[in-house]
């Protein structure tokens, strides 16, 4: 395994409302998808997984559901509800500007 | 919005969670056994990534709770502020609040006090008054022989008392001094389950006729004539002559309450009196009597035990028992069955006020909301909730409800001890009357409820705006579905005011027609006291005594008439004998005879009382135990039982007081049952007997206990002084007590209906004021609403008065609709009252049409104020003003 980076709480869950905008998925599905799409960069604890995730709940971001998962065990399911769209859109943006104008001054100061 | 699943469902929440973290540590095993790791090492590794799993857990069940109480918190300030923000709404939704909230505890106070709490025993609910059933009367008293029987027959009570009220002379303890006394059986603390706080109560032998006196203290009387002596116990006072031994002494707290039972100084047992009559049959002598069910015996088996025991004894004694039953009452309804109508009246009007009063918050909630409609509109387009909105304003709605209430709760503190020191002797159980746990659960309810009542209506209105026509409207926000609310609200206000108006009226006029009732007697001037003194051996010597009391009194300057009152004394004890007539059929038994109330009086009780001489004459000094027995009729004995015929030389048969008299004149009648006395009052012929003609055994039974009425020139209670020498001549143990003027007896025999009359009235005049507030409100929030269109119509020529006219015909219509309603309702209502209206019927149309005009006259000056405003409008101003 390469050299992982742990994330900023904010940014954690721009990457779970970003992963749940494709399609409803279980807690162990997003951490999966995180790392893989990352390639192994991003690495998701559970310790901060769970927590942000109920926290996104709780602000009406993503709604939870009962599902069968693939080998037809139960398992809880996320998705985006239209308010979690809006924030991601808004929380991409932000993110555009934040990470350009880190860029910015990285360059500019080297 | 608040997660009430988890909250409530926090135990399946907390099991989902466990699934779902078992989900992911059983996917994590198969992803390291797929990478080779064997099931043992697979697991471990899951198990070390995952951590700390009960810190994970920890964490999650913040990320629930804290959303939830932070946005709390933020709600609470941003709610604070805006209360602070508005100084003038708060303090008017605050004090309407507290008034309303306030009210309501010290009406519920009063009814936890009185009618909730149980009563100062163990199982006080096994506890019943017991009552002989006359022809006559439901709760009559119990003659002694009869009592001895239930107590010896029934199989009902594990225990039975009986009381009765006496007093007697304290001497060798300082002062001569008069001390109330109850004469108990020995059974009568134990029954209760009261134990006394020092020594023992009575025996069953001490409770038999020549056992040696005993007496009980009660820890007030011990305290204040002994210094609460540790060593009283084995010593002897003197009581009426008599060296009484002390053998206990009653806890401070003591309380019992009955129609023949004051919380008295000393105790003794009942079945050492010797007075004859009162083990004679056909004779109650005041005497009640308290029982305690046995485990598992109803009050219906025990009616029924008890009937099938009065219906022997009837049959064995037919001439002292025929159609005598036994009354059975629960003892906390003896305690307050009275009140109880009064204070659920009352209960039900101050509702009434806390429903105007939220009504009332509401409007202005919904005023000021509509004023922040923009606000709302700008967040719920940012984003917010419609139910967060909702949230926000019940926040600050219920904020509002719960400083009022604690405002509410000082109120209901003051107000209480205020009402209490005013009017103590209406209400039974005035001292268990405090702020307890109970009552602050209730007011803590109200204040939650009220601001739900209250809030609900303006944040749901609020949030349901649409938010786009609000923003073009610019804030004015001037939608018909706000005016509709708001005018519902003021009709509904209108309506409730007009209902208390209503009862408050009716309930005024009722004491008014009762202070207009002629009583039948003149009470002005008259002064009502008792006289006491050591008894005397001998009847010549205690008849000698009379008569000098009678007559040193009456020398006394300024004194105009005065007379002994012995037996019924108007408003206050009722003796009653059983008669017939001569020359007329005997009935077979005592008890198939008619009744009479009898008043033993000497020949100026008609100066004192003012009762009016009809025929005949009244009794004299010529009168005396040597001349023929001689009686003296009311009105109502000549119409019940000689009507159409001349009563004057009739001679009626008292046969228990072993006389036959002849009827030597007709008097007025007096309203001996108060002043709401009617016809359906138990005993209404009165007859008066001659002190000086009373017959010699029942001489000793009166003794120098005397009771006397007498009229004065000045100020009655200015006599006492003079009184109290004049006594002391005839007599020098001689003590004074329960000196009264007769007005004061009057009124505090309307003291319960003057109580509810008060409380209503105040429940009323705020129920106006709330009302004429919020029609002032609406009015000038709709006017200053419509401060443009006025402005267009001045401009195009519209007169002043026409402005002043449409406004006020706004809000007289409002209030015209609100009479209607109120009118109809308090209809449907008033009914409830009847019990306690005297002279005016629920439906009493001067008092529907007076309440109903003060509301109107009210709520067009509300309206006038706006109005005025609203024509004074300068047209550029108005058509300018955004």
């Amino acid at each position: 395994m390469g050299k992982s980076i742990d994330l900023l709480q904010g940014t954690l869950d721009l990457l779970i409302l970003k992963t749940l905008a494709l399609e409803p998925m279980h807690g162990w599905g997003i951490a999966q998808r995180i790392q893989q799409v990352s390639q192994d960069v991003l690495q998701v604890q559970q310790g901060s997984l769970y927590p942000a995730l109920y926290r996104l709940e709780q602000q009406g971001w993503i709604e939870a559901e009962w599902g069968a998962s693939e080998n037809n065990r139960r398992a809880k399911y996320y998705c985006l509800t239209s308010r979690g769209r809006k924030q991601l859109e808004r929380e991409t943006s932000n993110w555009a500007r934040l990470s350009a104008a880190i860029s910015q001054v990285l360059e500019t100061a080297s | 919005m608040l997660n009430l699943h988890a909250l409530f469902h926090i135990n399946r929440a907390e099991q989902e969670m466990d699934d779902e973290l078992r989900f992911h540590l059983e996917k994590q095993i198969e992803q390291n056994v797929a990478r080779g790791m064997n099931a043992e090492d697979a697991r471990n590794a899951a198990l070390r990534q995952f951590g700390n799993l009960g810190q994970l857990k920890e964490e999650c069940r913040d990320a629930w709770g804290v959303r939830m109480i932070e946005e709390l918190l933020q709600d609470l300030r941003y709610g604070l502020r805006q209360l602070r923000r508005n100084p003038g709404f708060t303090l008017i939704a605050v004090l309407t609040l507290a008034l309303g909230i306030g009210a309501n505890t010290a009406i519920f106070s009063v009814v936890n006090g009185v009618l909730l709490n149980p009563l100062p025993y163990p199982q006080p609910d096994r506890l019943v008054a017991l009552y002989s059933h006359t022809q006559e009367f439901s709760n009559a008293s119990i003659s002694y022989p009869n009592f001895q029987d239930w107590v010896r027959l029934n199989r009902s009570f594990s225990g039975l008392a009986s009381y009765r009220q006496d007093n007697f002379t304290l001497t060798d303890t300082g002062e001569p001094e008069r001390v109330s006394a109850e004469m108990i059986s020995a059974s009568f603390f134990s029954v209760l389950g009261v134990k006394p706080a020092m020594g023992r109560t009575f025996t069953p032998q001490e409770d038999q006729l020549g056992a040696g006196p005993v007496v009980i203290l009660s820890g007030g009387f011990w305290k204040r004539k002994f210094g609460s002596d540790p060593d009283i116990l084995g010593k002897a006072i003197t009581l009426d002559s008599l060296p009484y031994t002390v053998v206990g002494v009653l806890p401070a707290n003591f309380y019992y309450s009955g129609n023949n039972f004051d919380l008295s100084d000393v105790y003794v047992p009942i079945g050492q009196w010797a007075d004859p009559t009162f083990r004679d049959r056909r004779v109650a002598m005041g005497m009640d009597a308290v029982g305690r069910l046995k485990t598992g015996v109803t009050i219906q088996q025990a009616n029924a035990d008890m009937s099938a025991l009065a219906g022997s004894l009837a049959e064995e004694y037919p001439d002292a028992n025929k159609g005598k039953g036994v009354t059975l009452v629960p003892l906390k309804q003896n305690v307050v069955g009275d009140i109880q109508p009064y204070l659920l009246v009352l209960l039900a009007a101050v509702g009434f006020v806390l429903l105007i009063a939220c009504v009332n918050v509401a409007n202005l909630m919904l005023a000021r909301s509509t004023n922040r409609s923009r606000e709302f509109a700008i967040r719920i387009a940012l984003g917010a909730g419609r139910r967060r909105v909702v949230r926000q304003l019940l926040t600050e709605s219920v904020l509002l409800a719960f400083v009022g209430g604690a405002f509410g709760l000082l109120i209901a503190t003051w107000g209480l001890q205020a009402a209490l020191k005013v009017l103590p002797e209406a209400l039974p159980r005035a001292g268990d009357i405090h702020l307890d746990g109970r009552v602050l659960l209730f007011t803590l309810a109200a204040s939650l409820l009220t601001g739900i009542l209250f809030g609900l209506a303006p944040a749901v209105k609020t949030s349901s705006a649409r938010i786009q026509e609000t923003l073009k409207e610019g804030g004015r926000g001037a939608s018909a579905a706000h005016h509709r609310t708001q005018t519902f609200f003021v009709v509904a206000e209108v309506g409730l005011a007009l209902v208390l108006l209503a009862g408050a009226g009716l309930m005024v006029r009722s004491l008014a027609a009762l202070w207009g009732v002629n009583p039948g007697f003149d009470p002005h001037h008259v002064l009502f006291f008792r006289s006491s003194s050591p008894p005397l051996k001998s009847t010549e010597a205690i008849r000698a005594s009379w008569r000098e009391t009678h007559d040193r009194l009456a020398a006394i300057p300024g004194v105009e008439a005065v007379s002994l009152s012995l037996s019924s004394r108007p408003l206050g004890g009722d003796s009653d004998v059983p008669f017939w007539v001569e020359g007329r059929p005997k009935p077979a038994t005592t008890s198939e005879m008619k009744f009479s109330l009898f008043y033993v009086v000497q020949p100026d009780y008609l100066k004192v009382m003012r009762i009016p001489l009809e025929r005949g004459r009244f009794l004299t000094s010529a009168d005396t135990e040597r001349s023929p027995f001689v009686t003296v009729i009311d009105h109502r004995f000549a119409q019940l039982y000689f009507p159409g015929e001349d009563p004057i030389g009739k001679r009626v048969n008292f046969s228990i007081l072993n006389v036959t008299a002849e009827i030597v004149g007709v008097v007025g009648h007096i309203k001996q049952w108060g002043l709401d006395e009617n016809a359906g009052s138990p005993i209404l012929a009165q007859c008066y007997f001659a002190v000086a003609q009373t017959p010699e055994m029942f001489v000793p039974l009166v003794g120098l206990n005397l009771p006397i009425v007498m009229r004065t020139q000045g100020s009655p209670l200015a006599q006492a002084g003079s009184i109290r020498r004049a006594l002391h001549q005839v007599n020098s143990l001689s003590v004074i007590y329960d000196m009264e003027t007769m007005d004061n007896i009057i009124s505090d025999s309307l003291s319960s209906r003057r109580f509810s009359m008060i409380l209503m009235g105040v429940f009323a005049v705020l129920a106006l004021v709330m009302a004429s507030v919020g029609i002032y409100g609406v009015i000038s929030y709709v006017t200053s609403q419509r401060t443009h269109e006025i402005g267009i119509r001045m401009a195009l020529g519209a007169e002043r008065s026409g402005i002043l006219k449409l406004v006020i015909g706004r809000g007289l219509k409002l209030a015209l609709i609100g009479v209607a309603i109120g009118i109809a309702g308090a209809l449907a209502l008033t009914r409830f009252l009847a019990s306690l209206l005297y002279g005016v019927k629920p439906t009493d149309p001067p008092t529907f049409i007076a309440v109903s005009l003060i509301l109107i006259a009210v709520a067009l000056v509300a309206c006038y104020v706006p109005a005025r405003r609203a024509a004074k409008v300068d047209p550029l101003v108005a058509l300018r003003y955004e």
